[in-house]
Order: structure tokens, then sequence, then C-alpha cells
């Protein structure tokens, strides 16, 4: 059962949810960011931002990139979608 | 010529350290090589239990830095090996017993008398690691394919780095290539992926390593060549300078075949 599940796409293996897991938590622990400092950088982000352009507050996203010894923040900003007329 | 001195350590406690080690010691000295193998988890004595030797102790690590004993009274002479040396710990001490210093010159008066130092550290990264750490010309940190032991090994591999006494290499242990199959273990490239250190060797799960405990006859003694055994004598070989070709655990079957080319990642 579990590996029709898998096979649809609905289920991941176990060992890629583990890897997933590790990749972010390695990736904390080597910088000392927690994940509540991270939230607080995205919502100081979001209001520096904000300041200057109009965003989506909703769809901002700080997240780690992890690639051997090469760690990276990287903030995903989606600007507000202009209307015309408004 | 002097010796080479190897720290295993993990982090995680329970990984298969001082099994490592006592198959490592074994297995250099069928090589011809001088082996003494020093049990530094002082208070949770247990290399000896695996070698086969805790009857033999007489005096201790702690007996040897204290001055209560030479260091040559200390060392326990296998029972198979006369090239192979077991430096026991003490049982009823603790790890403040020690410093990194009283292990560096432990390390340097056993030297220029044999070729391989292999160092078993406790667990953790307290005192009882720094100490281990302290002689070593090379270290092995052993991991499972388990989201714990991985995590910790990641802390030990900053924290050798942090010391600049790395490289560490690393050994995979308990792997189980069924689950690895599934999907449901931690793969060889994945642990290394993430933990972005060199490969020493993959150690597959072996009913085999506990009977061996049992009787305290390492593994790599026994000629029934099951796939762990075999593991250890090449990591043993690599570390002797020869280059080993890592072993396939078990052939994908046409099912794991098509089960990638379904989901490739």
């Amino acid at each position: 059962m579990k590996f029709f599940e898998r096979l649809m796409g609905r289920r991941a293996a176990s060992g890629t949810v583990a890897k997933e897991r590790l990749r972010l938590v390695l990736a904390h622990d080597r910088t000392s960011i927690s994940p509540a400092l991270l939230d607080t950088l995205k919502d100081e982000i979001i209001s520096v931002i904000s300041r200057h352009i109009a965003i989506e507050p909703d769809g901002v996203q700080v997240t780690f990139s992890q690639r051997a010894h090469e760690t990276r923040l990287v903030a995903d900003i989606p600007l507000a979608s202009r209307r015309r007329g408004r | 010529m002097a010796a080479k001195v190897l720290t295993v350590t993990s982090g995680k406690g329970g990984v298969g350290k001082t099994t490592l080690v006592a198959n490592l010691g074994v297995a250099l000295a069928m090589q011809g090589k001088r082996v003494v193998v020093i049990d530094a988890d002082v208070g949770l004595r247990n290399l000896d239990m695996m070698l086969g030797l805790e009857n033999r102790i007489v005096y201790d690590l702690v007996d040897v830095i204290e001055g209560r004993c030479r260091l040559r009274q200390a060392l326990v002479r296998d029972k198979r090996f006369p090239d192979l040396f077991l430096l026991p710990a003490a049982q009823t001490r603790d790890k403040s017993a020690v410093s990194p210093e009283d292990m560096v010159q432990v390390c340097e008066q056993l030297s220029d008398r044999h070729d391989f130092i292999i160092v078993d550290s406790p667990a953790g990264i307290e005192e009882g690691f720094r100490y281990a750490i302290a002689p070593a010309d090379e270290i092995i940190i052993v991991t499972n394919p388990e989201v714990a032991a991985v995590r910790d090994a990641d802390r030990v591999v900053g924290l050798i780095e942090a010391e600049e006494k790395g490289p560490a290499r690393l050994v995979i242990n308990r792997l189980r290539p069924e689950m690895v199959k599934r999907g449901e273990m931690l793969d060889v490239d994945d642990v290394i992926e993430l933990l972005a250190i060199e490969l020493i060797g993959v150690v597959p799960e072996d009913r085999n390593i506990l009977v061996a405990a049992n009787r305290g006859q390492p593994l790599v003694l026994s000629n029934n060549h099951s796939l762990a055994g075999k593991a250890f004598h090449n990591i043993a070989r690599r570390l002797a300078g020869e280059e080993v070709p890592f072993q396939t655990l078990q052939e994908p079957g046409l099912f794991g075949r098509l089960f990638r080319f379904v989901r490739p990642e």
C-alpha cells in the first residue's frame, strides 16, 4: 500500500524525508541561527522593504540553502501585483 | 618509525565506535602491524570485553597517568596476536582523571614501538572527546544512517575543524541495504552529501557482530566472509595506505531499478 502511495507521489519515502529534515537542521546547527531568529529576520525584512516597495507580505520566505560547506540565506520576496487604475 | 594515532569518535553513543576499534585493531594486527588500542572511555570500560581481554587487566590508563605503574605494565597483550595490545580504561574513575596533555604523552611514549595507536573516544563532545582527539594524527567519525547520529556527527565535524584536527574521515555503520532499496533509510550518498566529508568505509548491519561481541572474538577473526567482516578488513587496509574499492553491498534488483526509473530523485 505504501509503495503505491509513493508511486503516485502522495507519500515521500522516509529516507527522503530524513534527508530533507537533516538538510535544514544542519544548516541551523552550523550557523546557530534558530528558526525563531529566521522569523524575526523575515518580519524585519518585510518592514524594511515595505517602506520602499509594495510587496506581498504573506508570500515572503526566508530560508537556508545548503550545498556541502556553503550555506546561503535566501529571501524570496514577491512584489505586490500591480493593477492599472488603482 | 613513529606510530600513526587514529581517534575513533562519533558524538552520539551506541553507533559502533568500540566495535569498530576492536575490529580495526585485530584486522591491522592480522596484517602484521604492531597495534595498541586505547580505551579512552574512562568510567565505562568496554573495549576489553569486545576483545575478550577483560580477565587480564591489572592496571589501566589512569594508573599510568597517576604514576601507579609504568606504561608497559598496563598494556594487556592480546591472546591471539603478540603485537596487539590493549590499554584499558579505568572503570571506577571519571573523565576528569585524564587531560588532553596526558593522552598526548601516553601516545608519544607508545609511538616508537608500534605502527598504529587507535583511541576509542567516549561518546559526547565534552572533556572525554577533547582528550581523545588531542593526540590524533587522523580522526575517524562513525555514524549510522539515521537522523540523530548524522546530526551529532555533523557537530563533531564542526568541532574537529575548529580544533584544526581534521579533515576527519567517515565510517557509515549499520547500513541496511534492503531498507535503502525501499527508500526507507538514508543512503551512503545522502550521508556523504550532508556531512561533506570523505568516506573511508561502509559497514552493513550484521547479527554476527552481536555474536562476536558475546564471545569477545571480533568479527574480522572469523572466516565466514560476512559483508561486515569484509568491510572492517577493507577499512583497515585503507588505513594502512592501500587503495581498496568500495564493495557493493547489494545488487539492485529489477524492482529497485524500475523504482529508480519511476522516481529518479
